[in-house]
């Protein structure tokens, strides 16, 4: 089996679903021709013709409404909006239109749409190409919205979302495009090729939506963590030495809240870790699910390791980022309480 | 002291306002027939005149004259004019029944029913058309069932969505009508995606979507042209303009400095402004821009010159912002009346003839709204309640059958 690295897994994915679906077609800036600015479209037009895989103009929201006037018409258009950050102009789009389409129609016109974006940080993007915008859309009542931790995930959740009816969120974690990232910043790049989770097979299969998967067992803590942050959050639980339970949680719409719960059950002890700004941050939703349906199981207060509520700050990456360290401090934390 | 001449901000303003004499002085009527009709497969760069001319039919006698007549024949004449009364019949009753506190909302076509009615006409079943909230006479052109209409409007338990939108913001899929939204404009872009959608796969479907001259100010309305006219899309993106954004006159949409059809112009589109009070120039505008869309030249843009006769909505009273007899001073009159006016000079109707219409619609829609009040009117009667957590997704997710429960049903 070919070990891939995300941006080649995603690749891959696309390439298959452009092989077996004649309704699945491509677009967004610079997605054509050049393959994309990450280069995850590289060679798809070339090999599936123009029309399957073309550039659009620097327009986020006019994207999206073609991508939906398309869906409306029976197409599986895959958009890519070039960073998470460059959404917002396509916001209305998301909220007012992709996402009410099967309600507000009573079912008449739906929106299967699939909008891939790049999202996260750790690589001195500054402000506008390292933010986190999950929660915003986890709001939004009809949108899904998936984050892959793995090429192999990439491969399958990208499918999954491709194949699925209603309109869906897919934030590739950038800095996990080319080696897993643990946060530890100062040392040697890792690539993808020593890691089995890069094991991506050929052709068609699915990891479906609303999963979450266990990456480690554990007794003492439960840590939620996706994109990026799960293979920090192994470095933190590694450094701290307790014998801590992650979940990736792969999607945060649908949520596998049934995963969560019997983890939290267990350990009676809940960290969660997001890359966005803290106050109002999905982590803020998971602690108060956990407090609805585990209360009586904690042993200590749910605690979030999250980005400050400042704006992403270029000089300051490291000093942001939630790393492996605090992490390992809030593990302490939690068991000391 | 700089010498600099001091700068002076300009806020545009209407030339009449309540109390005031109607003032359309400003308006420059061709006379029918001016403008003229060039080949579908003329060179846009060669069309540009059209976004300042207009495109008109039917002269001050009511007879069809000049390049743009498309010499329709009289029963089709006769079934616009007679949907258009339908139109106008429903939006009477309706307006009523909402001061009779039968629903929350209403909107009248009043004025525009031209516009709608012939271009659902003109086009195919197959074509879709993304609509406004005031083209309701597309839906009655096509035979949509008036008591689904009135159980829409009254959110009843018959009422086609559930009971989950807004009075007249319908979606009619099985009659080319795509699902409308109370946020205007932001359905622009997707006829445009729907129109590359059926290009992309070889079809033979156009698109029609609406958008009114206020909301061309929207982003939405820049984007669909550009993408429209970077992959020639097959699809006539139509501008009504009605003069009127609720109170802000069109001018506040940029009106006073150059026409909406113009704005084509900078996208390399065609551009047409038409009468649309006009329903013989409103078909040949929408037949010239279907051709070129269905021969592959791409879209067009469609300037419909019209007047809003009634309030925004049954919320709004325009007598606050305008002088009250505005409506009869429009230069264009009124599309119901010039129809009428053609098919008389034809000697293809008459005056009784056209009572008896009235009478018979004014029949028709009193009973649709009779057997709606007899499902029920607004609070009175609604669809059942689970109705309102369907939908949200394919399949409804934990979240949704979690609060389902909750609230016990």
């Amino acid at each position: 089996m070919a070990r891939m690295n995300m941006i080649q897994a995603i690749n891959n994915a696309l390439d298959t679903m452009l092989s077996r679906d004649p309704d699945v077609l491509i677009f967004g800036e610079d997605t054509g021709y050049f393959g994309g600015v990450f280069r995850v479209t590289d060679g798809l037009q070339k090999k599936h013709g123009l029309k399957r895989c073309f550039d659009t103009p620097i327009s986020e929201g006019g994207i999206i409404a073609t991508a939906i006037g398309m869906g409306a018409y029976g197409l599986r258009p895959v958009a890519e909006i070039q960073f998470a950050d460059y959404i917002l102009p396509a916001f209305d789009q998301l909220v007012s239109e992709a996402a009410r389409l099967r309600y507000r129609s009573a079912g008449e016109f739906w929106a299967p749409i699939t909008v891939r974006s790049p999202y996260g940080g750790g690589i001195f993007g500054g402000q506008t190409h390292s933010q986190s915008p999950e929660a915003i859309f986890a709001h939004i009542t009809g949108l899904k919205t998936v984050i892959p931790s793995t090429p192999y995930d990439a491969k399958g959740l990208l499918i999954a979302a491709i194949e699925d009816d209603d309109p869906v969120i897919f934030l590739e974690p950038k800095r996990l495009y080319n080696g897993p990232f643990d946060g530890r910043h100062d040392q040697a790049l890792k690539t993808w090729a020593a890691e089995e989770s890069a094991e991506v097979p050929e052709g068609h299969y699915t990891v479906p939506l609303g999963k979450a998967a266990v990456v480690r067992e554990g007794q003492d803590v439960t840590v939620l963590a996706y994109g990026t942050m799960v293979h920090v959050a192994a470095a933190g639980i590694a450094d701290s030495g307790i014998d801590a339970e992650l979940i990736d949680l792969r999607s945060i719409v649908p949520l596998d809240i049934d995963t969560i719960v019997e983890s939290v059950r267990k350990t009676g002890r809940c960290v969660i870790l997001h890359e966005a700004s803290r106050f109002g941050g999905f982590g803020g939703e998971l602690s108060a699910l956990i407090q609805e349906r585990c209360f009586y199981h904690l042993e200590s207060p749910v605690e979030r390791v999250a980005g400050w509520d400042t704006p992403y700050p270029h000089a300051f990456e490291w000093d942001y980022f939630p790393g492996p360290a605090r992490l390992a401090k809030a593990l302490v934390r939690v068991m000391e309480a | 002291m700089s010498n600099k001449i001091p700068l002076d901000l300009h806020i545009p303003e209407p030339p009449a306002r309540p109390g005031d004499i109607p003032d359309f002085s400003h308006i420059v009527v061709p006379e029918a027939g001016a403008t003229r009709r060039p080949d579908t497969a003329e060179a846009e760069a060669a069309m540009r005149d059209l976004p300042f001319g207009l495109v008109r039919v039917l002269d001050d006698e009511g007879n069809a004259v000049g390049p743009w007549n498309p010499r329709l024949d009289a029963d089709s004449l006769r079934r616009g004019l007679c949907t258009m009364l339908r139109c106008r019949a429903f939006d009477e009753r309706m307006f009523r029944a909402h001061r009779q506190g039968k629903t929350s909302f209403y909107m009248k076509s009043t004025g525009e029913e031209a516009i709608a009615v012939a271009q659902s006409m003109m086009l195919d079943r197959d074509d879709m058309c993304f609509p406004t909230y005031r083209v309701m006479g597309w839906l009655h052109a096509r035979g949509y069932p008036l008591l689904d209409m009135v159980n829409q409007i009254f959110s009843n338990a018959n009422d086609p969505l559930k009971g989950r939108q807004l009075p007249i913001l319908f979606s009619a899929r099985e009659y080319g009508f795509y699902t409308l939204s109370g946020n205007v404009g932001s359905r622009f872009g997707h006829a445009v995606g729907w129109a590359m959608a059926s290009a992309y796969k070889n079809d033979d479907r156009i698109a029609l979507a609406y958008i009114g001259e206020g909301t061309t100010a929207e982003g939405d309305f820049h984007e669909a042209l550009t993408f429209a006219s970077v992959y020639r899309a097959p699809v006539l993106l139509c501008v009504t303009n009605n003069q009127w954004a609720i109170s802000s006159f069109s001018g506040i949409a940029g009106g006073e400095a150059t026409t909406f059809a113009a704005k084509a112009i900078a996208y390399g589109l065609p551009g047409l402004r038409v009468d649309g009070n006009d329903f013989l120039a409103v078909w040949a505008a929408t037949q010239w821009a279907a051709e070129r869309a269905r021969n592959n030249l791409g879209a067009t843009l469609i300037e419909f010159f019209t007047y809003r006769a009634a309030g925004h909505s049954t919320s709004d009273d325009p007598t606050k912002y305008r002088p009250a007899d505005e409506a009869t001073h429009w230069p264009l009159g009124d599309p119901v009346e010039r129809l009428k006016q053609h098919l008389i000079a034809l000697g293809e109707w008459d005056d009784a003839r056209h009572e008896a219409v009235i009478a018979e619609l004014d029949i028709e829609v009193r009973e649709a709204i009779k057997a709606g009040e007899a499902v029920g009117t607004l609070g009175k009667s609604k669809p059942p309640v689970a109705e309102m957590f369907e939908g949200v997704f394919k399949e409804p997710d934990w979240r949704v059958i979690e609060q389902r429960r909750e609230l016990g049903v």
